[in-house]
């Protein structure tokens, strides 16, 4: 299997004092895939998160990314080597405007952001890309909306355009759809399907229906440590996977109809 | 552009005011103006809130007070001298404190700040508690009196329009556009590939610098250079003046320091004189719980509401 990983982690670990949130985690994300990491509240998803863009420092462990370690590099580094990261609450700058909002993204490649004795006027050549960019998510007669007063939805979508400008080879979307109105989700969700061509995406998310519209493959976190690993039907399927979310006991009848043979080979211990 | 007219006004206004008001009084205001401009792109404009900006303005008066006594400098020359010792103190102490946040990126700089203070209390030059008196104002480029008052006014209504167009520009700029992103919203920041430090580090530099430029203009007009001006007491009057003025936008600064210097001029004279600390104090407490954003911030809204 000679398969093309653009991101792999190899046993991290994430301890906190006495608790390890992340445990011994092997994750392989394919390029060109979008892959979600799914798993009961307090799972570890976010920590995993925060660890692979550096937010937080593994314990142990380390991080390939094209094959190269950047385990030692800090966030704004990796930000600039093409990871780039959404957070759960909407990261947005709440009191620029939707376009300055895009703008100071496009800006980071530009190489004037220290020049503090020249005009904003210069950004404006960048004011065509933005404008691209917001189109794109359907933001466009809101450019010159203060970005506070735009709806949740809007915002998330407003990150969106904002992590494309840096035009990631990675996206790492932390629970995009979160507290989202059924409408908002779908928008979201289509966008993130649109914005997945060329490119690579792992995502947090909670909302099933999201995932098995979007993921081609998903991994099930469960107390710090990875329970399985496959697409959805496989996943789904998973008794183990019904149980860590339900709590209900992995012997209840599973939709046994649905469930592809592979789990067995997937997860052999799943039956004793 | 309504922001130029108002600039053009309040230029017109400055340069017609000495003949109303005493020049000594104004050439204070502008000096504590162009202090707390300089202190507010930090605070309204990045989000820093610096506990020890008087270290800043002291070390640009006593080094220009020091050269124009000791080394017969003129005045354009000892100005900039001080200038660039306090923004060099700048880059030393900003390195060190925007490796913290918040409250503890506020009690490094008042820790340095202190430090800065008993360095000029125990140094040989800076006179002790005497502080350097008689600081000659000499010839502004060799040719210019300025033992003259009007003529001291006009140079420092010059430096304070110079360093307020400074300010202008840097907040205005694409680096001003970073700053502001920082202060909204840092994480994101850093996750558009920011180092965020260096940002802060560099409007810390110019933030001290121009701190220092107020001191040693400051030095120059009362001819001193005392422990008053590196005391925290000061560090703490430029939150008030900005806070009343209202951070965050350009000209708070400039009317909170312009009411302040009045309210202590005013009540210094007066019988109040020895309740000045508490009558600032209450100013303080009002401001911030029913003047959040200030006077001019205050004004801005009922400017928005009204039309």
């Amino acid at each position: 299997m000679s398969q093309d990983f653009i991101l792999e982690t190899r046993n991290l670990v994430k301890a906190f004092k006495g608790f390890t949130a992340v445990d011994d985690v092997n994750l392989k994300i394919e390029r060109g895939a979008i892959h979600a990491l799914i798993g009961p509240n307090g799972a570890g998803k976010t920590t995993v998160f925060n660890l692979l863009t550096k937010y937080l420092t593994p314990t142990d462990g380390s991080l390939l990314y094209n094959g190269r370690d950047i385990t030692a590099m800090k966030p704004a580094a990796i930000a600039r080597a093409g990871i780039v990261r959404s957070f759960q609450i909407s990261a947005v700058f709440p009191h620029l405007s939707v376009l300055e909002n895009v703008r100071v993204a496009l800006q980071s490649r530009e190489g004037n952001s220290f020049h503090f004795w020249k005009p904003v006027k210069v950004l404006d050549r960048l004011n065509d890309r933005a404008m691209e960019l917001l189109a794109d998510v359907g933001l466009a007669d809101f450019a010159s909306a203060r970005t506070l007063d735009l709806p949740y939805g809007r915002k998330r979508a407003l990150e969106i355009a904002t992590t494309l400008a840096l035009e990631p080879e990675l996206m790492l979307l932390d629970e995009p759809t979160q507290g989202m109105g059924h409408e908002d989700v779908e928008v979201v969700a289509d966008l993130i399907k649109r914005v997945s061509a060329g490119r690579t995406i792992l995502m947090v998310e909670h909302n099933l229906q999201v995932v098995s519209r979007l993921a081609d493959r998903i991994t099930v976190l469960q107390r710090g440590a990875v329970l399985t690993e496959g697409d959805y039907a496989t996943v789904s399927a998973d008794p183990r996977v019904r149980e860590a979310y339900l709590g209900v006991a992995a012997d209840e009848p599973a939709a046994p109809q649905s469930r592809p043979a592979s789990v067995e080979a997937l997860a052999p211990e799943a039956r004793a | 552009m309504n922001d130029k007219k108002l600039y053009l006004a309040l230029f017109i206004l400055a340069l017609a005011a000495p003949a109303v008001l005493y020049p000594v009084f104004l050439m204070k205001v502008l000096c504590f103006a162009l202090f707390a401009c300089a202190f507010n792109l930090l605070l309204g404009f990045a989000g820093l809130l610096s506990f020890g900006h008087a270290a800043f303005l002291g070390t640009g008066g006593y080094v220009t007070g020091y050269l124009m006594i000791n080394a017969g400098l003129t005045p354009e020359l000892g100005i900039l001298a001080g200038t660039l010792a306090a923004g060099l103190l700048g880059a030393v102490y900003g390195k060190l404190a925007v490796r913290r946040e918040g409250i503890y990126f506020a009690m490094v700089t008042l820790a340095l700040a202190q430090l800065a203070f008993f360095f000029y209390l125990q140094a040989p030059f800076t006179g002790g508690e005497d502080g350097l008196q008689g600081v000659p104002r000499g010839e502004l480029f060799g040719f210019i009196d300025l033992s003259n008052n009007l003529a001291m006014y006009y140079f420092v209504l010059a430096i304070f329009v110079f360093g307020f167009w400074l300010i202008r520009r840097t907040v205005h700029s694409p680096f001003g556009q970073v700053l502001k992103a920082i202060r909204e919203n840092e994480p994101r920041a850093i996750s558009l590939g920011y180092n965020v430090n260096d940002y802060k580090w560099l409007a810390f530099v110019i933030s001290s610098a121009l701190a220092g430029l107020a001191g040693s203009t400051k030095t120059l007009v009362f001819q001193l250079a005392s422990l008053n001006d590196v005391h925290w007491h000061l560090s703490g009057e430029v939150v008030l003046m900005t806070l009343v003025g209202g951070m965050g936008t350009l000209l708070g600064p400039l009317v909170g320091a312009g009411a302040i210097v009045t309210i202590q001029n005013y009540l210094s004279g007066g019988e109040l004189g020895n309740y000045i600390h508490i009558i600032l104090g209450a100013i303080f407490v009002v401001c911030v719980l029913a003047f959040r954003s200030g006077i001019v911030g205050q004004f801005q809204k009922m400017l928005k509401q009204n039309f």
